[in-house]
């Protein structure tokens, strides 16, 4: 069994038309037995930026404590928030430090740039960024993920409508994989607001 | 080991203190995983055009002052070329990726081989290389990017596994390079690496010719790539070019896209019953 499917996880981001969307499922298992139906797998690292991480569940939260480390001091040290993209070189370059030895994890990346622009990005376990427009995948579900995302997406989707394909892409991704599901939570962001849901779905 | 050096590697470079848990995970039975990598096709070609003006009068007066290329109008420069899919496995994670990277306001190079690996590299050496023109206050050489590059792929024994077609024109003229993953590099008029290398180097085998115009070799890479795209299973999508002539450069961005997606419904996805929410927060 791979490294990637020893805990399991499914992740997406879409963009919208001046909003973006982030969700994941919730389940944390060992193997094939389900230890917890509430795991956290999206972080918000300041109002307009999310980071979401897929694959082993330690390397997960190990990453995701660095990265506030060292967005915690940028903010010290600039006095204010990072941007999306460079956030992104960021993570690239700490997982890169780690090209012979890495880090189990694929990050997801969410932000609104400047003037509200939405930015999303994913990246594989050493580093390497995919710059997408429309949608990105991570985790064990991503074969399914890609598409279902693929046939339901469509460009500048107003925020309910974004909600309501990213919540039907993941939940059908999900139903197809054995190592991810039990519901699902997703973030979608506007300027002015975020809103976060649990999701009800198959809980096998 | 101080909580310092746990956090921020000393200088920068790599670090390694996962790989000892890395390895008892592969000894325990875990595979390791894979890496996105631009199974690609990269090319690039050299062209210089002499032309001569139609009047006897312009061509004698070449021939007089010794200096033909008076009379006339030349135009040389490297034309590189990229396909634009990158994959994970059989999967293509990218559509529509950059394979051409930026180096030197002169010099590009594509790049094959594991995406984070080109992607390090390049940028690692187009930092090295603005560094270089700072403190010397010239254009860039080729060839300085040339051993700039190579040398830590020598280094590292080939384990960066990156594949780089690097090409510009300074001073001295256009040149092109090929730079394999251990180090070793080649110097040639046309290249192609990658795993559609094949598929593109027998159009430029057939087709190449010295005294290309930038038109003709614009179409030549074009059509190379293309190849590469539809005989090469890990090369797809559009074709990126990229012309570099003395003082000036055109990064022709997605310049064709062969894979146009045609068959979207125009309705798209209507989702009437609305989704299952458990709990709702709003702030």
């Amino acid at each position: 069994m791979s490294i990637f499917e020893y805990n399991g996880s499914a992740l997406v981001a879409m963009v919208g038309k001046n909003c973006f969307a982030i969700a994941s499922d919730r389940r944390l298992g060992v193997q094939l037995q389900t230890i917890a139906t509430d795991f956290q797998k999206i972080y918000q690292i300041h109002d307009r930026l999310f980071l979401g991480l897929s694959g082993l569940g330690t390397d997960a939260q190990t990453l995701y404590q660095r990265l506030v480390f060292r967005h915690k001091l940028y903010q010290l040290r600039e006095e204010r928030d990072m941007k999306p993209e460079t956030f992104a070189s960021l993570v690239s370059a700490l997982l890169y430090e780690k090209r012979f030895g890495p880090y189990f994890c694929q990050p997801v990346i969410a932000g609104l740039g400047d003037e509200d622009k939405p930015f999303i990005c994913t990246m594989d376990s050493i580093g390497a960024k995919e710059l997408a427009k429309d949608f990105v995948v991570a985790g064990t579900a991503s074969e399914s993920l890609y598409g279902a995302c693929e046939a339901m997406f469509k460009p500048d989707m107003e925020p309910e409508e974004l909600f309501e394909t990213v919540s039907q892409a993941l939940l059908s991704s999900v139903d197809r994989d054995c190592l991810s599901g039990w519901g699902g939570h997703v973030y979608v962001v506007t300027p002015t607001e975020v809103k976060e849901r649990m999701l009800k779905g198959r809980m096998d | 080991m101080s909580k310092a050096e746990i956090d921020f590697p000393p200088k920068g470079g790599f670090s390694f203190d996962l790989c000892k848990r890395n390895e008892m995970l592969i000894k325990k039975g875990v595979q390791p995983p894979s890496y996105r990598k631009t199974g690609t096709t990269i090319v690039g070609l050299i062209f210089q055009y002499c032309g001569f003006h139609s009047t006897f009068l312009e061509m004698l007066i070449g021939c007089l002052t010794k200096n033909f290329k008076e009379g006339g109008k030349t135009e040389d420069g490297v034309i590189l070329g990229a396909d634009t899919r990158a994959t994970a496995g059989t999967i293509v994670c990218d559509k529509n990726c950059e394979k051409i990277h930026y180096m030197a306001p002169n010099i590009y190079c594509c790049g094959a081989g594991t995406a984070a690996n080109t992607e390090a590299v390049t940028d690692m050496v187009s930092s090295q290389l603005q560094l270089h023109r700072y403190h010397t206050g010239c254009e860039s050489r080729v060839i300085t990017a040339l051993m700039l590059l190579k040398s830590p792929l020598f280094n590292y024994q080939g384990y960066v596994q990156a594949a780089l077609v690097l090409g510009g024109v300074d001073v001295t003229g256009p040149h092109l390079h090929t730079i394999y993953p251990h180090g070793l590099t080649d110097t040639l008029p046309f290249a192609t690496m990658g795993s559609g290398s094949l598929a593109a180097m027998t159009v430029f085998e057939s087709k190449y010719r010295e005294g290309l115009t930038r038109d003709e070799g614009i179409q030549l890479v074009t059509e190379a790539i293309c190849s590469g795209i539809f005989n090469d299973l890990g090369s797809g999508s559009n074709v990126d070019v990229c012309v570099i002539t003395k003082g000036h450069k055109d990064y022709l961005r997605n310049h064709l896209l062969p894979n146009p997606r045609s068959y979207i419904s125009p309705k798209g996805f209507l989702f009437p019953k609305k989704t299952g929410i458990d709990k709702f927060f709003g702030y």
